[in-house]
């Protein structure tokens, strides 16, 4: 049994170094990054988080990526339940086409589609707005989400939409209050592929915004560009960035390994 | 037994509606750009196929095509056993499962191009940790700015280190279906390790690794946003894998044209080995 954990220590190890390297960058000023190698910080700053904190353009970029990938998530999770609920329950015309042609849509490469969807968006008039970015997302979060929601209804037997019927449910009323609760892990997981999609994806959301909605991810690569090569910010910002992750996954570490799994192909 | 119903399709609408909004739209703009030539001002001339007869006989493209499937190939013989191995020796219960599933997950989490920076910044020579490591205390040459081979295997290091978990996760959630009366019979038959692999967790394992193989060759064939922030495609052309080559000619040399002949090319050969994929490895379930 000792010797069998070595494994999992070792990797979670791999994993954690280069987190590990980013945090302690972002202790360090630009000066002492550059001036040599050092394991610990040896002049511990918190001035690369108090820029952060203090300038707008910097916060802006947190507050938008929120407000973008919590819209997204709304979005996809509340249109993929009423599909996934009809591709587990019933069959009609073109139900494998479709969910196929839905999966294909992941497949296609973000780079493909950035020129196009900014036209696409301009022309609506929704060029840099959260909107803009949230529905864009939607091309590789809604058909994840209800594959993952369709994995988990199957798991629901038939007979407990029948039960409802009989006792004189309608559909909306039975649906909100007796099968929503049933399949609440499904959702929490859905939700979470879709925040961990729409948080991770950059290319999309750069090439949607401009000023009001640009995402912190953006305002970091432009900052890198722009104003030489701030390292130490840099870090600080990145380290910020995986904090929201962290605490997403932290509620949903008993269902992500289900996710998936429950899943048809 | 699903019931026959064709008004499922009301269910079905909103999510038809948003999902054809962003990829039909986005895709006839591409097929049109494809099949004419722009010298700017919304002046468009037929071009018939030129664009794709172009792009498939050019070495540029198979250059990268072939970079592109080196990778993927390369990150998929790792990532795949890799994520097995460690799904096998991860602890089935206790305290330490929702530490080792959460510190798993966390990559996956962190975004692309902060992926990107954060192994740059790892690799620095001289200042990055592993840098250090490399060129000061082992005294192996190390640079990925300069040395292609560097480059790559920094690359393919960082993928590894980026998406092994989602392998792992997969392949646990696949193993802790597996009811305890199973290995106790693999026990009074005296069952080695590797016949208990080979015919109790692997074939249960075998729908997520399904999609563990699809989802990673997927993303990995469309991977943009990390190898150009960590090399920029370089040194040179040598990690300049296919989405980069086509932001460069679309965004860089405004080729629209070529841009939207190799979108399609590169789309269409994402769906067909997926679906080779698939195919392959469903095989004998429908028998």
């Amino acid at each position: 049994m000792r010797k069998r954990s070595l494994v999992p220590i070792l990797y979670i190890a791999f994993l954690m170094l280069p987190i590990y390297w980013l945090v302690a960058m972002s202790f360090k000023t630009t000066g002492e990054i550059l001036s040599g190698f050092s394991l610990f910080p040896q002049t511990f700053t918190l001035e690369n988080y108090r820029v952060i904190f203090t300038d707008p353009t910097w916060y802006w970029g947190y507050i938008n990526s929120i407000i973008y990938v919590s819209l997204n998530m709304v979005i996809s999770v509340s249109v993929a339940l009423p599909a996934a609920y009809a591709f587990s329950r019933y069959r009609f015309l073109g139900d494998k086409q479709l969910f196929f042609w839905l999966l294909t849509n992941r497949m296609a490469p973000a780079a493909v589609f950035a020129l196009p969807f900014f036209q696409l968006y301009s022309s609506i008039g929704l060029f840099d707005t959260h909107l803009a970015v949230a529905l864009a997302h939607c091309l590789f979060n809604i058909p994840l989400a209800v594959w993952i929601l369709e994995g988990f209804m199957g798991g629901v037997p038939k007979e407990l939409d029948e039960t409802a019927y009989v006792d004189g449910y309608s559909f909306p009323r039975f649906f909100v209050t007796i099968f929503l609760p049933t399949i609440k892990a499904g959702v929490g997981v859905a939700a979470f592929f879709c925040f961990m999609f729409s948080w991770v994806e950059l290319l999309l959301a750069q090439t949607l915004t401009a000023v009001e909605a640009k995402p912190i991810a953006a305002t970091m690569t432009r900052t890198a560009s722009s104003a030489g090569y701030e390292l130490g910010l840099l870090a600080a910002a990145g380290t910020l960035t995986i904090i929201p992750g962290a605490i997403v996954i932290y509620f949903v570490r008993n269902y992500i390994a289900k996710g998936f799994a429950l899943g048809r192909v | 037994m699903r019931t026959e119903n064709q008004r499922a399709w009301f269910f079905v609408l909103p999510v038809l509606l948003l999902v054809a909004f962003n990829a039909l739209v986005p895709i006839i703009t591409v097929v049109n750009y494809s099949v004419q030539e722009t010298f700017g001002n919304n002046v468009f001339f037929w071009q018939g196929l030129d664009w794709f007869e172009q792009i498939l006989r050019s070495d540029r493209f198979h250059a990268a095509l072939g970079r592109q499937f080196l990778f993927t190939f390369l990150i998929l013989i790792i990532e795949v056993p890799l994520g097995i191995v460690v799904a096998l020796s991860m602890p089935r219960k206790g305290f330490w499962v929702p530490i080792c599933l959460v510190t798993m997950a966390l990559p996956m989490l962190i975004p692309w191009n902060v992926v990107g920076s954060m192994w740059n910044i790892f690799t620095l020579p001289n200042i990055g940790l592993l840098g250090y490591f490399m060129n000061d205390v082992l005294g192996i040459n190390y640079d990925m700015t300069q040395q292609p081979f560097s480059a790559w295997v920094t690359i393919v290091v960082m993928d590894v280190w980026h998406w092994t978990s989602l392998v792992v996760l997969l392949s646990y959630a696949g193993l802790v279906s597996i009811p305890d009366a199973y290995y106790q019979a693999a026990k009074i038959d005296g069952a080695s390790p590797w016949k208990v692999f080979r015919y109790i967790q692997l074939p249960k394992m075998k729908t997520v690794l399904t999609i563990a193989v699809l989802l990673r060759f997927m993303d990995s064939f469309n991977i943009y946003t990390e190898p150009f922030v960590l090399t920029g495609g370089g040194p040179g052309n040598s990690t300049t894998l296919l989405s980069i080559d086509l932001v460069k000619i679309a965004l860089g040399q405004f080729d629209l044209g070529p841009a939207a002949a190799m979108s399609l090319i590169y789309f269409a050969i994402t769906l067909l080995v997926s679906w080779l994929f698939y195919t392959l490895m469903t095989k004998d379930d429908a028998k």
